[in-house]
């Protein structure tokens, strides 16, 4: 059994919590950066996270990149897509065949 | 050219050509695993793309519902309401095999079927915009499942990509060039010490052959002047 969390300022992952998910607000990169390694060490095959505090936790992230388990994955937060989250998918294409070629 | 130093022996040459051998296979068959894995990620990107726009826009939608929502309930109201979920998501995961990759897939499963089930409150006192919110979340979760796995998926290909596209290269553009022309110089070599041989050996023959006549001679001239001391002007 895994579980699913999402974690980010506390209006943006509120509602996540009516569908089941597990919800962890999150006030400062600090706090998010314990409860992200925390929760890769537990079981949690998928982190939803808002764009606006991964945007302050980068090497957090990418040290999970290559892993299997968890899948750290951006979501908007209430301000907005920053563009995060697709500039990922880019660098992923960028890494692999050596330019963006989408 | 041989950068490090090599022993130009026929054992070093055959391990040498051995190697070779084995680079050339394990190129090509490299060069097929990084074509065959750009193949899939191709596809798992151009769906990552796609799945990402739409989770991106139903989650803005989400929000700003909820935004609404937050604006004419009571924060605590709103907390309350939200507390204690109904609905549950269970997730299951297995691993499913891309060329040596392993890659999550996740099946999920929710408490209840029934859609109506997914808001934990009561309709009285909570406002219509949170049933929006939560419709619209509840609407959009199936795709952020798929889009954890498809951007997992992806990465973790983009990885083994990177990985196999240098050793092809290192293969290609180093190592093979490297072997052949130790390979040659070994070869070259070689041959040299042969021709080397060749000719030490004629040398050598020649110089017996020298010797050998001048024996004769030297045995004939004594021959004559036991016998009497006069032939060779004869002859």
């Amino acid at each position: 059994m895994y579980k699913i969390a999402a974690m980010g300022d506390k209006d943006s992952v509120l509602g996540f919590k009516a569908l089941g998910l597990e919800v962890c607000p999150v006030d400062s990169p600090e706090e998010g950066r314990e409860a992200l390694h925390r929760m890769a060490k537990e079981n949690y095959a998928i982190i939803y996270i808002t764009e606006q505090l991964a945007a302050q936790l980068p090497q957090e992230i990418a040290r999970y990149k290559d892993a299997l388990t968890p899948a750290i994955i951006l979501i908007p937060g209430k301000e907005g897509s920053l563009g995060i989250g697709m500039a990922n998918v880019k660098t992923a294409v960028e890494r692999a065949v050596g330019a963006d070629i989408l | 050219m041989p950068s490090t130093t090599i022993n130009p022996t026929r054992q070093e040459l055959n391990r040498l050509k051995n190697r070779l051998r084995t680079s050339i296979r394990g190129h090509k068959l490299l060069k097929d695993k990084r074509d065959e894995l750009m193949k899939q990620f191709m596809d798992v990107v151009r769906e990552n793309r796609a799945l990402r726009k739409r989770v991106e826009e139903g989650l803005m939608k989400a929000h700003g519902a909820f935004t609404v929502a937050a604006a004419l309930m009571s924060p605590e109201m709103l907390e309350q309401s939200l507390l204690y979920p109904k609905q549950n998501v269970e997730l299951d995961m297995t691993f499913q095999n891309i060329m040596s990759v392993d890659v999550p897939q996740y099946q999920f499963r929710t408490s209840s079927q029934d859609p109506g089930e997914v808001y934990p409150y009561g309709f009285a006192q909570t406002s219509g915009e949170l049933d929006d919110a939560v419709d619209a979340l509840s609407r959009v979760l199936s795709d952020m499942l798929r889009l954890a796995e498809v951007e997992k998926t992806s990465q973790l290909l983009a990885e083994e990509i990177e990985k196999t596209r240098r050793r092809v290269n290192a293969l290609e553009y180093v190592k093979i060039p490297e072997m052949q022309a130790n390979i040659k110089y070994i070869t070259m070599k070689l041959d040299e010490n042969e021709r080397a041989n060749t000719i030490r050996l004629m040398k050598v023959k020649d110089m017996i052959l020298k010797e050998a006549i001048q024996e004769k001679r030297a045995e004939t001239a004594q021959a004559i002047e036991a016998f009497g001391g006069e032939a060779p002007t004869q002859a």
